[in-house]
């Protein structure tokens, strides 16, 4: 009976999660483009998205910010787990600023981030959006690369010096080899952040169309009304957050769930 | 040869140098401007005043806080009480299930936000799923408004922010002794009894940190109300967005956003002392 309870609360629960997704991808196939009435299975608004220079603009401003924003986090902040996870004393202030990216409310970040740039006068676009982006980036892969570091056998960094290796060479060939599924894990999650941050990216972008992102560009599409183009993008960004997920969790077992 | 410290040292510093310069720094710079008064163009006129915080008492603002507030907690209520029922359930399922559950439940939270939030756009709206499901249950009459309601708003957050709560909770709760609950009932406690005297004391922590969480994000959104509650729920985050994209006023905006962040550390500092003090009665 109590067995029974808990299968359909979690039912319930996942139910509720996965129903407005599964609706959203479900009608993105629909032909009619309506809500209201299913006339057939139809690709038709993906060959739309295909067709239309604004959202492909958009597309490929967000895989460069993605892209840039991922590599840099990455290198800072597994030399930053590195760093940390290497030292017998951890500092308080710290384990803060690492943590504050995580938890500070993005509008925030993105006001701080815009006063900041426009009183230095620093012209605004994509590589505002990728400096900001790198903040919280690196903070959530140094999160990760430090838990595979928890677990890690500093004895055989030593070993390798011991027997006349190099720091550089201990790294590349005994360090990183055994820690990389958690830096990738953590790049893939990188990824996912900045191809689906909109407030940030938002208010960072400058003025002008030439630096907008896809979030930005959903958002304007969904200010306007509800469009069958809308649903058909958001089933593909939904599908490359969770394929960059899913390999993330393969990979690095724990990095989102246990 | 670097010694060992120095060697920590320089691979800590360009990241904490980034996270300085692109964080701490803008977050001080908002600090002071809350202290200066609006330019006559909508730049800013570096002049000390006090002003924008007087401002943050008036009727009208004060009232868009506790509105705010009123919403977040009521979200932060529902996400912590289904949140913790779920990691519940999910903890006393077979072992071999547990990551694949835990898993589904918090893949979501990896999505688009805004296309997490549309999607409720598309059930709630007045000829939406919802409408569509009452028409075929024989439902004649107006469809009922849904879409740009207060409820709407919190029907969203709780959504976004379930899966981290579900998180939050599940960890301690799968660390939990069962023989401890097992004793308690043994020695006679009801069901009710041994949760509320047993397991919820032990996985406070969880709570706390999943109710501050969402509190702290809920309270400082902004797509959320704008695209659920129609821009007719002023919340705190639409507020300071106005003040530096329409209102043209960056210092009130920037005393606003402060309000925001005091409210976080004191509640995260309220979470450590909590969570800091119930290890300290439970290994006393």
């Amino acid at each position: 009976m109590v067995r029974l309870g808990r299968a359909a609360l979690l039912l319930a629960v996942l139910g509720f999660l996965y129903v407005p997704i599964g609706v959203l991808v479900a009608l993105s196939f629909n032909e009619s483009g309506l809500a209201t009435v299913w006339t057939g299975f139809s690709v038709r608004w993906y060959g739309a998205l295909l067709a239309n220079a604004d959202i492909l603009a958009a597309a490929l401003n967000t895989l460069v910010v993605g892209l840039i924003s991922t590599l840099v986090a990455t290198v800072l902040g597994t030399a930053l787990a590195l760093g940390i996870e290497a030292r017998a004393r951890k500092g308080r202030a710290v384990e803060a600023l690492i943590f504050a990216p995580m938890i500070i409310p993005d509008i925030v970040l993105a006001i701080a981030l815009l006063s900041f740039f426009s009183i230095l006068k620093v012209p605004m676009g994509l590589h505002t959006i990728i400096l900001a982006h790198v903040v919280f980036n690196l903070a959530f892969v140094s999160a990760v690369v430090r838990a595979r570091l928890k677990t890690f056998d500093w004895s055989v960094t030593e070993a390798s010096g011991d027997l006349g290796a190099d720091g550089f060479t201990t790294f590349r060939r005994v360090t990183l080899p055994l820690i990389l599924p958690a830096v990738i894990a953590g790049a893939l999650l990188a990824f996912t952040l900045s191809v689906d941050e909109f407030i940030i990216a938002f208010f960072t972008a400058g003025a002008g169309r030439s630096s907008t992102t896809l979030p930005m560009q959903i958002f304007a599409m969904i200010r306007f009304g509800v469009t069958p183009e809308i649903n058909a993008l958001a089933a593909l960004v939904m599908a490359v957050s969770v394929t960059a997920v899913t390999l993330a969790q393969r990979l690095n077992r724990g990095v989102i769930a246990p | 040869m670097l010694s060992q410290s120095l060697r920590a040292r320089l691979l800590m510093a360009p990241a904490l140098l980034w996270l300085t310069a692109f964080m701490v720094v803008p977050c001080l710079l908002i600090l002071a401007l809350g202290f200066f008064r609006r330019g006559i163009y909508g730049g800013v006129d570096y002049t000390f005043t006090f002003e924008n915080f007087r401002l943050l008492a008036d009727p009208l603002y004060l009232g868009i806080f506790l509105h705010s507030a009123r919403v977040a907690g009521t979200a932060t209520l529902i996400a912590v009480v289904v949140g913790y029922a779920a990691a519940y359930a999910i903890a006393g399922a077979p072992r071999r299930w547990q990551g694949m559950l835990l898993f589904l439940a918090v893949l979501p939270f990896w999505s688009n936000y805004l296309i997490r939030t549309y999607a409720w756009i598309v059930l709630l709206n007045r000829e939406g799923l919802i409408t569509q499901g009452l028409r075929m249950l024989g439902y004649e009459g107006e469809p009922p408004s849904m879409l740009y309601t207060e409820g709407a708003v919190i029907v969203g957050l709780v959504y976004n922010y379930l899966p981290f709560v579900i998180l939050a909770c599940y960890a301690p709760l799968s660390r939990l002794n069962p023989e401890l609950a097992e004793a308690s009932r043994d020695l006679g406690a009801g069901a009710f009894t041994t949760f509320r005297r047993v397991v919820l004391p032990q996985t406070l922590a969880g709570v706390a940190a999943g109710a501050v969480f969402v509190f702290v994000l809920s309270i400082g959104n902004f797509i959320t109300p704008a695209l659920l509650g129609g821009g007719k729920f002023q919340m705190v985050g639409n507020l300071v967005y106005a003040q530096f994209l329409t209102a043209n006023d960056w210092p009130f905006g920037a005393a606003l956003s402060m309000v925001l962040i005091a409210i976080m550390m004191v509640l995260l500092m309220a979470q450590a002392w909590g969570t800091a003090k119930g290890m300290g009665e439970r290994n006393g």
